[in-house]
């Protein structure tokens, strides 16, 4: 007769003596598994990459040039649109995005109100990258070409605001880019917002503080850290955005001043050129690959730091 | 005693300087709290529009056909997408089918067994960086270690390269949902003499699964939002689906290539499956956080 | 909470204000029939009670008897609450605290407050003390300067802090990050200082010193004080307030409190035969 205990089912000398040892090697193995895949990304990019890297070496960072037919490649016209493209992004996102938090943090409006914000955030993040791209072709284009060309007419001799004017552009694709990277600011920032401790937000008050005398005196610079965090991370989401970068920057191959002019970035140069590409253009493309992962994974890596020491920050507070 | 009135005076500083003050730091505070509202509620302008325009221009093309005709070539009418639906919703399934075991087995190992290890402090490290890859990496990847190992393009590679998209999100998520049951739990099941495999299995996990179904469902729907990673792994198909190891259709690619044809009948199917696309991943979105907010 | 705009207008108090049990001191803050409701519930119940200058005033009775309630009213924090409201008045110098004219940011300058547990900002010792100076627009270095040793000084902290006024406040003790938000509350020269059981979170050694600096500064400030610690009471205050279940039981000479009060109630507490 097979002593079993009603509650927790367990047969004595049962199957259950050896299962938790295999099961706890089973769990370990995808554990172990899941850490390599990112050590596995960046050797099959890497491998891919080597002819390129013997070849051009770290010249390709510096080179401006990119011809396939030539078989020149270097990664500054790109680099620099990244860099432009993520920055505008980030200029134009901020402000608002922090307002947001700060608007959802705070209880300017009734709760309704908020939860309508919140909800529209979460819908803009939920929003397919190619959506935002043919959005941006349809309504985005038409107006940075009209202004552009407007601007460039009467300030064309700055040479950021140089004609001619494209639609597709650097502009427009910071502009769109701006859009996306939106929520990740406002979630971000308003997580830090609220983590600070209510007793600092009453002392404020207690002192005879108004509520932006409070929220910049005292809220603001505390969660600081977490508003820093926020723009690091969106900065790493805007350089890596792939598909309305590619569809609304006009995809040119050279360095230009101006934010009017087609540009190109590290994503979108892989998106349009690595569906048809031979040879040692495949091995630049995953050069080019490579300095993009390089770089997403430093800027992650960097906002991942500073969270952690917000966290530890408004720990202390309590 | 003081007359009050005067006590009153001299005790409040009643003077004009103070008053002007006062009143340049409560209308200083006014127009920020309405500056600060305006920006708000102005974020919901480019959001109406795309709302707007998706369902204005989808919406004519949306009808039965659409979902049971195949693309039509350049510069005709008529067609559909169904083919393309189908491949969104098994690469979708085959990134999941391939991450989520994985992803799930390792967060219960970070959690379970040594959640102070350094295995465990690697995999959390891991999952966040990876979060951080651009999806078009994982297109990449999925093509040096899918297509070029293989020889063709095919849904097998788009359904890898998902899945390296899902993995971190699904991984982490579980952690959070695994760390949500209570400690009272495991000890009142540990103390009835239940051992850790049966404890994870009949009492950890069943109180977990919503908040990781939360998790894996958020994964599905921005997965199935992404076409970076398919562009050069499924590439794209005209036909309906054969074998797996062949191009694929996907919603999000086929969005992609039509939105910049010069046809107005193609960019319009394109605004079409962008409204299916925004349907499935918002119902998604949402299904998930009602799983979520019921059990809690 | 409503920026800084007050609530519904409310005719300005300019009653003759009834003298304290001790006849040679004013009475700052009076309360007349004061009844508050979080939302539906009645947290105090036609409360009068009258504060006495420059002494110090305490307020006891078990949990929820609605003390830190009305300590809270006096200037105004209730009101970052949603859903409360009052019948009734409190004035303060004979001064309705509603009064339209009256801006809640000037009211909270005049009536300070020290809470339960310490929260120093998370900047540095100097700049906590400054930051009611700034907000209400005191640029001159010299002044901040004189305002944070006076603070500092008054609050019992300048010897341990002189050396260390721009490092970081959360650097601090429990004891001394208390005594820190008491040199802030009284930088901008309140006149009278609300404390929330400012000891409950503190050892003996720094309670004791609290309690020291209570003794000294109600020689400057008017000084209302919430405790559940019957010794504290006994020790640091001249009048006492008991409270029971939102409704003020009795109010008199502490000495008299706790030896010989009039309420068979306020006997059995302070006698711990409940609460």
């Amino acid at each position: 007769m097979a002593t079993e205990t009603p509650s927790t089912g367990r047969r004595a000398g049962s199957v259950g003596r050896w299962r938790p040892d295999f099961f706890r090697w089973f769990t370990g193995l995808a554990a172990v598994a899941s850490v390599l895949v990112l050590g596995w990304i960046f050797w099959e990019v890497f491998r891919e990459a080597k002819p390129a890297l013997e070849k051009f070496g770290l010249g390709f960072l510096t080179g401006g040039q990119w011809q396939p037919n030539r078989e020149r490649y270097g990664v500054l016209p790109f680099l620099v649109g990244t860099g432009a493209t993520a920055g505008i992004a980030l200029l134009i996102a901020f402000p608002p995005g922090l307002a947001i938090a700060i608007f959802l943090s705070e209880d300017f409006l009734p709760r309704p109100a908020r939860q309508f914000v919140r909800f529209v955030v979460e819908l803009l993040a939920a929003i397919p990258s190619v959506v935002y791209g043919l959005w941006g072709i349809v309504v985005v284009i038409p107006i940075v070409q009209a202004v552009g060309t407007w601007t460039s007419e009467r300030f064309g001799h700055i040479p950021l605001l140089s004609g001619p004017a494209y639609g597709n552009s650097l502009l427009t694709a910071g502009l769109v880019l701006a859009l996306m990277v939106l929520p990740t600011i406002t979630a971000i920032s308003r997580s830090s917002l609220v983590a600070v401790p209510h007793t600092l937000r009453e002392g404020a008050y207690a002192l005879g503080a108004t509520r932006w005398e409070a929220i910049f005196g005292v809220i603001l610079p505390t969660a600081a850290p977490g508003v820093v965090a926020a723009t690091i991370l969106a900065l790493g989401r805007a350089m890596g955005e792939t598909m309305a970068v590619a569809m609304l920057i006009g995809n040119s191959s050279r360095l230009s001043w101006s934010l009017f002019a087609p540009s190109g970035t590290l994503a979108s140069l892989l998106a349009n050129q690595f569906g048809e590409a031979e040879g040692l253009q495949v091995a630049a493309l995953m050069y080019a690959a490579l300095v993009l992962v390089a770089l997403t994974l430093a800027v992650n890596f960097a906002g991942e730091v500073v969270l952690r020491y917000t966290e530890r920050r408004t720990a202390g507070i309590r | 005693m003081d007359n009050p009135v005067t006590h009153a005076a001299g005790f409040f500083g009643d003077n004009s300087v103070e008053s002007t003050k006062m009143l340049g730091r409560s209308l200083g505070n006014r127009l920020l709290t309405g500056l600060c509202i305006a920006l708000s509620f102005a974020a919901m302008i480019p959001l109406a529009s795309i709302l707007y325009l998706v369902v204005k221009n989808g919406l004519p093309l949306l009808g039965w056909s659409i979902f049971t005709q195949l693309p039509p070539a350049a510069g005709m009418t008529g067609g559909g997408f169904g083919n393309a639906v189908i491949g969104t919703l098994i690469m979708v399934g085959l990134g999941l089918a391939i991450s989520a075991p994985l992803a799930i087995l390792a967060a219960l190992y970070i959690c379970e067994y040594e959640p102070h290890g350094r295995l465990a402090t690697a995999v959390r490290f891991t999952a966040k960086m990876l979060t951080g890859i651009p999806s078009i990496i994982c297109g990449v990847f999925a093509f040096v270690a899918v297509v070029l190992v293989t020889g063709k393009f095919s849904a097998w590679a788009g359904g890898v390269a998902l899945a390296v998209l899902m993995l971190p999100t699904i991984l982490l998520t579980s952690e959070q949902a695994l760390l949500g049951v209570q400690r009272a739990y495991r000890e009142a099941s540990y103390g009835l003499g239940a051992t850790r495999f049966q404890t994870i299995f009949r009492v950890v996990l069943p109180e977990a699964v919503p908040a990781i179904m939360t998790g894996v469902m958020l994964a599905v729907a921005r997965a199935a939002g992404e076409t970076a990673p398919l562009v050069f792994t499924a590439l794209f198909s005209q036909f309906w689906m054969s074998s797996l190891m062949e191009p694929t259709a996907s919603l999000s690619v086929l969005i992609y290539n039509f939105s910049t044809m010069p046809f107005e009948h193609q960019v319009k199917m394109a605004w079409s499956a962008s409204l299916v696309l925004v349907l499935l991943v918002t119902a998604t979105n949402i299904t998930a956080q009602l799983v979520f907010s019921k059990k809690h | 909470m409503t920026d800084t705009m007050t609530a519904a207008p409310r005719p300005a108090a300019v009653a003759p204000i009834a003298p304290a049990e001790a006849p040679d001191r004013r009475t700052i803050i009076s309360v007349r029939d004061f009844n508050f409701f979080y939302g539906n519930k009645q947290a105090l119940e036609e409360i009068k009670i009258d504060i006495p200058e420059k002494q110090v005033t305490a307020f006891i009775g078990p949990s929820g008897c609605g003390k830190t309630t009305l300590l809270r009213n006096f200037n105004r924090m209730n009101e970052l609450i949603d859903g409360v409201r009052h019948t009734g008045d409190i004035t303060l110098a004979g001064r309705s605290l509603w009064d339209p004219a009256l801006e809640v940011i000037t009211l909270r300058r005049l009536v300070g407050m020290v809470f339960q547990k310490s929260n120093p900002f998370a900047k540095s010792i100097y700049e906590n003390i400054v930051y009611g100076l700034r907000i209400a627009g005191v640029r001159d270095r010299a002044t901040l300067d004189e305002t944070v040793e006076r603070s500092l000084r008054g609050a019992a902290l300048w010897d341990e802090a002189k050396d260390r006024l721009h490092e970081s406040a959360l650097g601090l003790s429990g004891g001394q990050m208390q005594r820190l938000c008491i040199a802030r509350a009284i930088a901008v020269r309140p006149k009278v200082l609300l404390m929330d059981e400012p000891c409950s979170a503190l050892d003996p050694i720094a309670t004791a010193r609290v309690e020291q600096l209570i003794g000294e500064l109600k020689k400057d400030f008017t000084i209302v004080i919430v405790t559940h610690n019957m010794q504290q009471a006994t020790r640091c205050s001249d009048q006492t307030g008991f409270f029971y279940l939102g409704r003020l039981i009795e109010f008199g000479p502490t000495g008299k409190i706790f030896s010989n009060p009039s309420e068979q109630r306020t006997q059995d507490y302070v006698t711990g035969r409940f609460g």
